[in-house]
């Protein structure tokens, strides 16, 4: 079972677009929640709510901070803080299926998704040892190797309305950073998106050859010398108003407080 | 990585006990009767107990009998195969030479080659991960089988060659030290290879954690404690592991009763050692993943 198939007939996966995720961890919780109430063992936490909890979690949302190089165009670029939302990426060439030495851990031949077999699961922890991207997480009270699944649940689901028949995460997301299709396909919308917007790799020197792309965040505009667009609206027109709005002034400025 | 004891002890003992299983295997010593005896209890006391303490590690143990499926791809299982195997091949050898006075030597062998097996394929299970640069490498099972071969050398009682090859081991131990602290670099493995964020000259670093407590990532990959002390259980894990040892087995000594002492003092010793660089094999490995939390 833990090899891999050679090809599949699909390679379903996401496509997350850095330029818009906004770093809300919605994706996290809804992830969190599905896959607590359905397929598999829940998603324990252990002392929730205590001094040091913990749990497992399929999708983490990391945040990275970019300070770019100054250009001439450029000579005081603003610091770019990135949100890095990371599940699985159903790599093509995945390693931490090849190493289980119980055939828990497969790839699906028909859409390529990586799923663990959980009652054959010893809970070895090779698997996570071996992906680059920690994806899987032991959970501590079940004893088996939890990750993402693509929502394999969700997106075949004929009991679902349609619209909901796309994992979790991309539901969720309230940017619409997390983008769900056949990257196998060079015509799908995702595969679209992945090279107009230049989709990439995370560590592609793994060879794990990930089915899951990155959008690079997109250059941030350069900042105008006038920051507060509204401040020339607000400056006094006349230094010192006479007249009605004159008195006006004068009587607020008597007002216990108003000191102008 | 997080130096669980288990694995520790695992790697350890049961290298030792398949290395004195290989020496038995060739007929080091030709052992017969009770002396055999007390050989293949020490030699299995050390695989079996070194094997079981593995299974400590296992989210589910009691389904550990699964493992042994997946021999095609996984060196995990390719490891419980081949120390099954050496075990009930050495087995019916040591009944020969326990019960029948015999030595049957295909079958010593045999033993012999799946005992070595075991370690190479229990080295495999580390060298195979791309994933911690320090293990992905070359000497990382010649280091193993060094070990094991000098440690079963040293408690077969060949003494010459077990000092020539305490010698080598310590040789090699040194090599894959100094390979291994460049191996991170030499990987290529950056946070902007991981992130795709960056670019030319850009700085990069992590601003924030997914979450404000730990995880089990973090717990199992990114183990920092004791770091900073690795130069100095370098140096205890030589002394105690090879050096000492060494010297206990040249020193000129009359009296065969100091002779087995040291002998067996030096055992002691080469087994701290040991499981003192198996702590460093752990605890010094940095798993990629750590980049994606600024950590390493
Ligand atoms: S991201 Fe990790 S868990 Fe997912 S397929 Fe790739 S190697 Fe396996
Ligand atoms: S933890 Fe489970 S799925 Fe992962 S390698 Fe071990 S047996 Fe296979
Ligand atoms: S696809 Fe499903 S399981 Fe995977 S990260 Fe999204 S919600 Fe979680």
């Amino acid at each position: 079972m833990t090899e891999l198939p050679t090809t599949t007939t699909r390679k379903m996966g996401l496509v997350i677009d850095l330029d818009t995720c906004v770093g809300c961890h919605a994706c996290v919780i809804s992830c969190k929640g599905w896959n607590t109430e359905n397929y598999g063992a829940p998603l324990s936490d252990q002392d929730a709510y205590g001094a040091d909890p913990v749990g497992t979690f399929l999708n983490r949302v990391h945040s990275f901070e970019v300070q770019p190089v100054a250009s001439p165009t450029q000579p005081n670029p603003a610091a770019q803080l990135i949100h890095f939302p990371k599940s699985c990426l159903h790599c093509e060439d995945a390693p931490c299926v090849t190493v289980c030495p119980t055939g828990a851990s497969y790839k699906r031949v028909e859409d390529g998704i990586v799923l663990v077999n959980e009652s054959d699961c010893i809970g070895c922890g090779l698997c996570a040892w071996s992906c680059p991207y920690g994806a899987r997480e032991l959970d501590l009270a079940a004893g088996v190797m939890k990750k993402c699944t693509l929502c394999v649940d969700r997106i075949y689901n004929e009991n679902l309305p349609e619209v909901d028949r796309v994992p979790s995460c991309v539901r969720t997301c309230p940017a619409g950073a997390r983008h769900f299709g056949d990257l196998g396909d060079p015509d799908s919308a995702v595969s679209q998106l992945v090279v107009e917007r230049g989709g990439m790799d995370l560590m592609p020197e793994m060879g794990t050859k990930p089915v899951n792309k990155y959008l690079p965040p997109r250059p941030k505009d350069t900042l105008e010398d006038q920051v507060d667009i509204l401040a020339p609206l607000l400056a006094p027109a006349i230094e010192d108003p006479g007249g009605f709005l004159g008195w006006l002034d004068k009587a607020l400025d008597k007002l216990p407080g108003g000191n102008a | 990585m997080h130096p669980a004891p288990s694995v520790i002890l695992f790697t350890t003992l049961s290298g030792l006990g398949f290395g004195l299983l290989a020496f038995l295997g060739l007929g080091y010593p030709g052992v017969t009767g009770w002396v055999a005896f007390v050989f293949y209890a020490i030699a299995y006391g050390l695989a079996v107990g070194g094997l079981l303490a593995s299974t400590f590690h296992l989210g589910r143990p009691e389904r550990a009998l699964k493992a042994f499926g997946q021999w095609r791809t996984s060196w995990l299982s390719r490891e419980g195969i081949c120390a099954v195997a050496a075990l009930l091949v050495m087995g019916l050898y040591a009944i020969g030479a326990v019960f029948f006075e015999n030595h049957w030597p295909v079958l010593g062998m045999i033993g012999a080659g799946l005992s070595l097996g075991t370690v190479f394929t229990t080295s495999m299970i580390y060298t195979q991960l791309k994933t911690i640069p320090r293990w992905n490498m070359p000497l990382t099972p010649v280091m193993f089988l060094s070990f094991s071969l000098a440690g079963g050398a040293l408690l077969a009682g060949q003494e010459s060659l077990a000092t020539w090859l305490l010698l080598t081991a310590a040789a090699i131990q040194l090599a894959y030290w100094w390979q291994g602290d460049k191996a991170f670099a030499a990987s290529g493995t950056t946070m902007a290879s991981a992130t795709g964020l960056g670019g030319a000259g850009a700085t990069l670093r992590a601003f924030e954690p997914p979450h404000t407590g730990s995880n089990y990532l973090l717990r199992e990959f990114v183990h920092v404690v004791g770091r900073k002390h690795a130069q100095k259980l370098r140096a205890i894990a030589l002394v105690i592991g090879f050096i000492l040892p060494v010297l206990l087995l040249v020193l000129p000594v009359e009296s065969t009763l100091v002779k087995h002492l040291m002998a067996a003092l030096a055992v002691v010793a080469h087994m701290g050692g040991v499981a003192v660089s198996r702590w460093l094999f752990f605890a010094q490995a940095e798993h990629v993943v750590g980049l994606y939390y600024g950590k390493r």
